[in-house]
Formats: C-alpha cells, sequence, structure tokens
C-alpha cells in the first residue's frame, strides 16, 4: 500500500525539497504544490524506475563530503598544471580502470566522480561491463593513479550501494 | 550577523574576482592544450571552481547587503555537478568515433587511441552492451 502511494521515498523528498529551493520561498503554498508533485512525479515515471538501488545515507554523506573536497583540489591541480606545464612535460595517459561495482547506479556515480575530480575524465565502458576507460591529463605513472581511484571512491561506493 | 556593507562587497568582489580568474584559466587551457582529449579537462573542473565562487559571492551579496537568503544557487551546482561529466563524456565518446573512421580533424592526441579492454570485448561506444552486464536492457 505504501509501495503503490510513494514508490520512491527519497525521490519524493528530492522533488520536494528542489521544488522549495527552485520558488526560494517556504510557506505553506509552496510545500503543498512540493509535496503534490513529490507525490505525482514518481506515480508516473515509475516504469522507467525498474530497480531501486539500496543506498546507505550515513557513508553516502561523507563520500559527498570527500568529493566535494576533492573538487576544489582538482581545480587547482588542473589550474597550475594548465599555467605552469608545458606541452612537451605533460604525460596524458589512457586509463583501464578494472570494476568491481555492479550495478549501473554505482557505476554511473563512480564515472561521475572520476570525471568531477583531479586530472581525469571517465570515457566510456567495455562493452561486458567490467572496465571502465578513463582519460588522464597527466599521469606519469597510471598504474598508481588507477589505485588511487580504485581505493579512494570505488571502496567507499562498494559501502554505500550493497 | 552584519559586518556592514563595504566589507561584505570587499568579500563578495573577492570572490567574483576568484571565480573569473578560474573561468579564465579554463578558457586559457582550452587554447594551449595539446589535443581535443586534454583540452577536456580545463572546462571539466578549472571552470566547475570558477563558477562555484561566483555563487558563492552571490550568496553572500544577498546575505549580507540584501539581508535575505537564496537558495538557487545551489540549485545551479546541482545541476552543473550532474551535466558536466554527461557532457564531457558525451564528447569523449564522439572523438573515439570520429578517431576510429580515420577522419582527419579528429588525429589522436599524445595519449595515443585506447587500447580495447582486456578480455576480447570491445569499449561500449563501438559494439553492444552484452547479456548480464550492468548495461544490457534486460528487464527495463
Amino acid at each position: 500500500m505504501m509501495n503503490r502511494i510513494v514508490p520512491h521515498p527519497g525521490l519524493s523528498l528530492l522533488l520536494v525539497l528542489m521544488w522549495v529551493v527552485m520558488v526560494n520561498d517556504l510557506t505553506f503554498g509552496t510545500l503543498f504544490l512540493g509535496i503534490v508533485f513529490g507525490l505525482a512525479v514518481p506515480i508516473f515515471t515509475a516504469p522507467w524506475w525498474p530497480e531501486r538501488p539500496a543506498v546507505r545515507f550515513a557513508p553516502a554523506l561523507g563520500y559527498l563530503a570527500i568529493v566535494a573536497w576533492d573538487i576544489v583540489i582538482a581545480n587547482f591541480h588542473v589550474a597550475a598544471i594548465i599555467l605552469f606545464k608545458p606541452n612537451r612535460n605533460l604525460r596524458p595517459a589512457w586509463l583501464t580502470i578494472p570494476l568491481e561495482l555492479t550495478t549501473p547506479e554505482a557505476i554511473t556515480v563512480f564515472a561521475g566522480t572520476i570525471s568531477l575530480t583531479p586530472g581525469t575524465v571517465s570515457v566510456d565502458v567495455s562493452a561486458c561491463g567490467n572496465y571502465l576507460l578513463v582519460h588522464a591529463l597527466h599521469a606519469p605513472d597510471p598504474a598508481a593513479e588507477v589505485a588511487k581511484a580504485k581505493q579512494r571512491y570505488e571502496a567507499r561506493l562498494k559501502e554505500i550501494f550493497r | 550577523m552584519t559586518i556592514g556593507v563595504p566589507l561584505a562587497e570587499l568579500l563578495v568582489s573577492f570572490l567574483i574576482v576568484l571565480g573569473a580568474g578560474f573561468a579564465l584559466i579554463g578558457s586559457w587551457g582550452l587554447v594551449r592544450l595539446p589535443s581535443l582529449m586534454e583540452r577536456l579537462h580545463g572546462p571539466t573542473k578549472a571552470t566547475t571552481l570558477g563558477l562555484g565562487a561566483m555563487l558563492v559571492g552571490s550568496v553572500a551579496w544577498f546575505q549580507l547587503v540584501r539581508g535575505e537568503w537564496t537558495t538557487h544557487e545551489l540549485l545551479v551546482s546541482v545541476f552543473l555537478f550532474v551535466t558536466a561529466p554527461i557532457s564531457a563524456n558525451m564528447i569523449a565518446k564522439v572523438h573515439l568515433h570520429r578517431e576510429r573512421q580515420g577522419e582527419p580533424s579528429a588525429q589522436p592526441g599524445p595519449a595515443g587511441v585506447p587500447a580495447p579492454p582486456p578480455g576480447g570485448t570491445d569499449w561500449a561506444t563501438h559494439s553492444a552492451p552484452q547479456l548480464g552486464s550492468p548495461g544490457d536492457f534486460v528487464g527495463d
């Protein structure tokens, strides 16, 4: 019964929050309309959400904090490379990261994180879903770069999506 | 709470100049990096903090000078963080295709052409997802 009315509680909450933030005003009317959207949208889009990944929220918050910090660091890192490293000293490389994550949601978050953090952009997954193709702006030691991404992000994501 | 308008304006100006500086560095990266794949790194990163600093400046101005809270900046940064990796991903995939087709304008950069993944398969942009992989369409 509860599942019929609120098929995706997390999505409903996110929609209400987004609506209040977008209108930028916390009154009864805003909240009411937000709740109407929060209830209606998940019901009408339910066919496109076949599975709901189980997410553990406490490690997810810690993960967000780490990624936010890394994004700030990544900006200074890339800015320094752009300003001070001549092209002849630049060592761009393709990295192939073997994936231990198995759900599409977890792999998507991992790929997005890689794109937003130090000098790496994720490009593609393999057709078998076991490898991620990543381009690194400056990676003199590609194996170390792969190990870093795996232990800093993937290990934590395995805790969140399981 | 009120720290005086001149001080607030100083803070906001600093944040705007910082943001503009990062946006400028990101754009300079577009000009000077050797090939398309390297150039992708500029706009996905250096510009993120550039926009972030400007948004914090906007929040600070509304709060300290006008005395009201705004939340729109939060929404802007959320959508930026969701869309920036996806557009970079799309551009990179198109580049892989053009490279493989031997388009004269899509030369491999200093990193060369990416090696295929181990196990005799190919990257998903060149071949359909295999059955049983996370990207297949079984059950959708």
